[in-house]
């Protein structure tokens, strides 16, 4: 019975890795220019058909498809942000929003179209079903836990890129006061580009994981979003550990919630959610004004 | 010839015109004074100059082409700096990190961390401390020091004594003038005549959006520098 509910608690926490990868785009671009990507889930998923493409035609492991995937999303963030968000800047919150939920639904529908509803998998062969035993009939899958590390990686290396590039302080400084850092030679609309660039980057990992991990349809990046959103919440916005944290607090709540009752698993997920807003609306780790 | 030329600048915030005309210069390695009342179109003439107010291009040249309109981060990559008013300091930053942020674009020149934390020696003790641990004073120093960083070949400092005692005003005209033997060209803002007097070449006093008075200090008698400032 214990050993059951260890087993539930670690899987939950390692689903948090995932859950993790997601958020971090998200935070990243809300911390730097203040908006709200609404199509950041879609363009996840979007990730995963790419490297359904990649290993497809040009018969790769998904994993080495994302070598091809996340430049892509990258340079597709690049030019998504100069070209078309860029041109919504000193409007206001509401015109970002309205352009990505569009875009969230464009994305929708071209999936639909090209790959129709049928559900796909990415397959590595073999690795999304190994696992190591911790002994006492404990086992991880290899899977989570190297998903739980790429994160930790991919966390670490932002915090770096923040803490201690020239770029990283840029980001900051133009997240505290846009308009000084101007003055200080920043070009906002190139940051902005770099930003988007790094959270598009980033939720390629994150779809592609997901797209080994579990089936995905056109459909699925709305659900990405919410989660992504509640991990954010939980940890704290503007806090990249904050982020794995609340990643983690998602996870475990949806994997306890789901040995309960089978059915219970993103309810639980959300309640929590709503308990940290009611009791903690600044997120566990909330550094005010801060964003690494 | 001259570095900075500004000619018949006229300015506005929405219907609201700030600026009237506005004329001026500064020759390379001059130091300029502009002084005038709240609401004089000071800082307004700054910000235009700084590229953060759209204008014609025309309005403002800088070492020979029309930069007016320029994006303000353009003109930090020609030399021209501005040190904004109520200092703006990075608040997630620490003091280092902010005049690292100065030295953004990587513009060669004569300042380095190490001689910026010469000029202060109270920034390079407070280094690693966040900028808003700082005193008003302090603030203003880093404020001039991150302004450094970008090695300007115009600085522009807005409203350099707001707020702060008059010790630390002096000790910052001291600073001013050591910048100022370096050959950068400065245009400062105050509102406080007395010290500015005595650094600037030449001095332009503001009034309602227009320059109600120019020369050099010792041509100017306090009476006309008076009707200048106040009007009457």
């Amino acid at each position: 019975m214990t050993v059951a509910w260890v087993d539930t608690i670690l899987q939950g926490l390692l689903l948090g890795g995932l859950y993790a990868l997601f958020a971090t785009g998200l935070s990243l671009i809300f911390g730097v220019m203040r908006i709200v990507n609404l199509a950041h889930g879609d363009l996840s998923i979007l990730a995963a058909f790419l490297a359904v493409v990649a290993v497809e035609s040009l018969g790769l492991d998904p994993f080495v498809a994302l070598v091809l995937v996340a430049p892509a999303m990258a340079a597709l963030g690049y030019g998504l942000q100069t070209l078309v968000l860029n041109r919504l800047l000193g409007q206001g919150i509401l015109p970002p929003i309205l352009v990505t939920f569009g875009l969230s639904i464009i994305i929708q529908n071209g999936l639909l179209e090209i790959f129709s509803a049928d559900s796909r998998r990415l397959n590595p062969g073999g690795i999304e079903t190994a696992s190591v035993a911790l002994g006492g009939q404990l086992a991880i899958g290899w899977l989570p836990l190297i998903t739980l590390g790429v994160a930790v990686a991919i966390l670490v290396g932002l915090q770096g890129l923040i803490g201690r590039l020239s770029v990283g302080r840029a980001f900051r400084a133009t997240s505290d006061d846009q308009e000084t850092a101007e003055l200080m030679g920043i070009d906002n609309r190139r940051l902005y580009g770099l930003a988007m660039a790094l959270s598009l980057g980033i939720v390629a990992v994150a779809g592609v994981f997901l797209g080994i991990r579990t089936t995905f349809t056109f459909a699925s990046g709305p659900d990405r979003l919410l989660f992504a959103f509640e991990a954010v919440i939980i940890g704290g916005l503007g806090s990249l550990w904050g982020t794995l944290v609340g990643g983690a607090v998602l996870g475990v709540a949806q994997t306890v919630g789901a040995k309960l009752s089978p059915g219970w698993g993103i309810l639980t997920g959300h309640l929590v959610f709503l308990a940290v807003l009611l009791l903690r609306p600044q997120g566990l780790f909330a550094k005010a004004r801060r964003m690494a | 010839m001259s570095l900075l030329r500004v000619l018949r600048l006229s300015a506005f915030y929405g219907s609201f015109q700030a600026l009237f005309d506005v004329s001026l210069e500064a020759a390379e390695g001059e130091t300029i004074a502009v002084i005038g009342a709240n609401g004089a179109g000071k800082t307004t003439c700054l910000r235009a100059i700084a590229g953060v107010l759209p204008v014609p291009a025309e309005a403002v040249r800088f070492a020979g082409d029309a930069v007016g309109g320029r994006p303000a981060h353009d003109l930090v990559a020609r030399g021209v700096v501005m040190v904004p008013e109520g200092r703006r300091i990075f608040p997630s930053l620490t003091v280092e990190e902010n005049l690292l942020v100065g030295a953004y674009r990587g513009r060669p020149g004569p300042w380095t961390l190490a001689r910026v934390y010469d000029l202060f020696p109270v920034l390079a003790e407070r280094r690693r401390q966040p900028g808003p641990n700082l005193s008003g004073g302090e603030q203003q120093m880093l404020a001039i020091g991150r302004g450094l960083m970008a090695n300007p070949r115009l600085l522009l400092v807005d409203e350099i004594s707001l707020g702060l005692a008059p010790i630390v005003v002096r000790g910052l005209y001291r600073v001013l003038r050591t910048i100022a033997t370096e050959g950068t060209t400065t245009l400062v803002v105050d509102q406080d005549v007395s010290q500015i007097m005595e650094l600037a070449q030449r001095v332009y006093c503001f009034r309602k959006g227009a320059v109600s008075l120019e020369g050099r200090p010792a041509d100017l008698t306090r009476a006309r520098l008076a009707a200048a400032y106040f009007g009457v």
